[in-house]
């Protein structure tokens, strides 16, 4: 079914395809927010767009990990973390009564705390700290393989939050506020210069009537920045690279690919996004719990990409929207519709896991290469049904 | 052939003494072992004899319990793998090992890794000295692809879907890719006919005069060996029991001994 409707979408001409209709959907999900009170209550709210968003970045970001460069990584809400921490070191009350301020657009000039321009923050200090950490826990860890690196990662995504928990005192100093975690964080903006010169650009999202539609916007905006970076990095030197080591290690080091290297980047650039949304999402929620941070996140972020599709970016994107929407509002929902129309009293978000579980399975047996799987993966399927080991087909021969 | 037995000072290769134990066995005895500079050398000897595992620390697999190996004056023992291709060995594998998902023209992209430079950075934006590389890159890949034999039409085939002597082909141009100055083929003709194995003896040939690659290859196709090597080297258990020029080593009896049994060397000699 699905072949047929790729092959009528590959008939379709190619200005059509390749412009009209991404323009159009461009078009849809940017305006989403003008129609959306028009829409059936099921379609899902501005917030959980914004955590739609969030979710995409991260999902797209471990599918560098796990989808380009097959390192199976279960602790990947240590970079979220990570993230969330740095905009709640760097833009709360938290050191206060130090007062440091380096370019703040929307906080009072005598706040005390550390006060750092939150889209510095976000788009660089969160996600560049995330990058460093996987840097740190993937260089001891990066040389086990498959089911082993599992273990170790599911360990550090166990290490981080716990290690938050206990961070009121470290060595005598509150560092992390422990389970009571930092709030408020200073709100995204543009501060009043640019606003007054562009009057669409809001001083001060919080301010704002229809705060949550400046944070799905900005949300879009990431989802591009990373979809963008992950493209560019898949069509790269290292995307064949990474591409190399997932078949076979070996034979990539005997091409010349340094596996830790690689490897390593791979980590990186996923915990570089990774923390990016963890900084986003804290900063929309104006707050960041250590229990925020648990091993369920890592599990549901691999589920997007496994669901979508490891290694395409479109079914990884659809993944994380599918599976976040249905977590923060579709249960919620479908639940609802389904109790009005039978007269039950079912709490459908309370079996929220184990319908995940049982989606998990049912796609593992009726699509086990994910909603829209990439070509190579296609490939590789393809040969296992026909049921040829895929390395050594041409030796049976 | 040019070469013969003679010792040939500028080496390219060179293994002293090179020994590799597993637990209590004795896989490689203190080997010695010259490739010279734009030799074709073939290591032969029956199965077990330790033709791989000696493969194996010349490419950085294994870590040799002793000895020393130089490569081109350098000392390469324990390096890791990618380092020592970039020093310049290409290797092909005996099972062949290529990246399956992969595109004809991607695999040769890989083995060119070590030799391209564009950085995370350069491929996000794109830089016009990264797709300068690239372009390059794909137009030398191409050019290899033609010059080991495969057709234009399966540039953008997955290896999985080439033909066995297509896949053996794709091997060495990855091989290739790397830009070695020696190239180890294991078992290159393994599962080719005599009309392929004929075809690959001149490719190796070529491979010497036009490229200036020196090479060493596990064969077991007595016809290919004796075609091509200028210098042949046999092991047997671990120890190497004869060397020397193609001629030489079809009439040496320790080398007929170990492939045919003790008693048959005898009854070589007297036969017709």
């Amino acid at each position: 079914m699905t072949a047929v409707a790729a092959d009528a979408w590959y008939r379709v001409p190619w200005p059509v395809r390749r412009v009209v209709v991404p323009a159009i959907a461009v078009a849809l999900i940017v305006l989403y927010p003008k129609y959306v009170a028009d829409l059936p209550t099921q379609f899902p709210e501005m917030s959980t767009a914004v955590a739609m968003c969030v979710f995409i970045v991260m999902a797209l970001g471990l599918n560098v990990v796990v989808g380009y460069a097959g390192l199976l990584d279960l602790g990947y809400v240590a970079f979220y973390a990570a993230g969330a921490y740095i905009a709640g070191w760097f833009a709360t009350l938290q050191f206060a009564p130090h007062v440091v301020q380096l370019w703040p657009v929307t906080v009072p000039s005598t706040l005390p705390g550390v006060h750092v321009n939150v889209w510095i923050l976000m788009l660089l200090v969160g996600a560049a700290f995330a990058a460093l950490l996987g840097i740190i826990i993937g260089l001891p860890t990066l040389r086990l393989r498959g089911d082993y690196l599992a273990i170790v990662t599911l360990g550090f995504g166990e290490i981080i939050p716990q290690a938050v928990n206990n961070g009121d005192n470290w060595f005598g100093h509150n560092v992390t506020n422990g389970p009571n975690g930092l709030t408020p964080i200073d709100q995204l903006g543009f501060g009043t210069t640019l606003h007054n010169t562009f009057s669409f650009l809001p001083a001060n999202y919080r301010q704002e009537f229809d705060v949550n539609n400046y944070y799905y916007w900005t949300g879009l905006f990431l989802i591009a920045i990373t979809l963008f970076c992950c493209i560019r990095l898949r069509d790269s030197r290292l995307g064949r690279a990474w591409v190399a080591i997932r078949e076979d290690e070996i034979a990539a080091a005997a091409m010349g690919i340094p596996l830790m290297r690689t490897k390593t980047l791979a980590y990186a650039i996923g915990a570089f996004f990774g923390g990016m949304a963890g900084c986003f999402f804290a900063i929309y929620k104006s707050s960041t719990f250590p229990q925020d941070f648990t091993l369920n996140i890592s599990i549901f972020v691999l589920c997007m990409v496994i669901l979508g599709g490891m290694g395409n970016v479109w079914g990884v994107m659809l993944g994380g929207a599918v599976l976040a929407y249905l977590n923060y509002q579709g249960l919620n929902s479908i639940g609802k519709t389904f109790n009005d129309t039978f007269g039950t009293s079912v709490s459908v978000p309370t079996y929220s896991f184990g319908i995940f579980g049982a989606v998990i399975v049912i796609m593992m047996l009726v699509r086990p290469q994910g909603l829209i799987p990439s070509k190579r993966r296609r490939a590789e399927f393809a040969a296992a049904e026909e049921g040829l080991d895929v390395g050594r087909a041409v030796m049976e021969e | 052939m040019s070469g013969g037995n003679g010792e040939t000072p500028d080496a390219i290769l060179e293994a002293r003494g090179v020994r590799k134990e597993f637990g209590g066995l004795v896989a490689t005895n203190d080997i010695d072992f010259v490739v010279p500079r734009g030799g074709i050398v073939s290591l032969i000897g029956p199965n077990g004899a330790g033709k791989t595992t000696f493969f194996n620390m010349l490419t950085g697999a294994y870590l040799p319990t002793a000895g020393e190996v130089r490569f081109d004056g350098r000392e390469i023992a324990g390096l890791p793998a990618h380092t020592i291709t970039e020093l310049g060995i290409g290797r092909t594998f005996q099972n062949i090992r290529l990246f399956q998902t992969m595109s004809s023209i991607e695999n040769v992209l890989v083995g060119m890794h070590c030799r391209m430079k564009g950085g995370i950075f350069g491929s996000i934006l794109r830089t016009p000295r990264v797709r300068r590389e690239e372009r390059q890159a794909h137009e030398r890949a191409k050019e290899l692809l033609r010059y080991c034999g495969l057709h234009q039409r399966v540039d953008e085939e997955y290896a999985m879907n080439l033909s066995y002597g297509d896949q053996r082909r794709l091997e060495v141009a990855r091989a290739l890719g790397t830009d070695p100055k020696l190239l180890l083929l294991d078992e290159p003709t393994a599962g080719m006919n005599p009309q392929e194995s004929s075809e690959f003896t001149a490719f190796v040939s070529r491979l010497r005069e036009e490229r200036d690659i020196s090479v060493l290859m596990i064969e077991h196709d007595m016809k290919v060996v004796m075609g091509v090597s200028d210098r042949v080297t046999v092991l047997d258990r671990g120890e190497k029991i004869a060397e020397g020029s193609p001629a030489e080593i079809q009439s040496n009896e320790r080398v007929i001994e170990a492939y045919l049994g003790s008693g048959a060397a005898g009854q070589a000699g007297t036969a017709p």
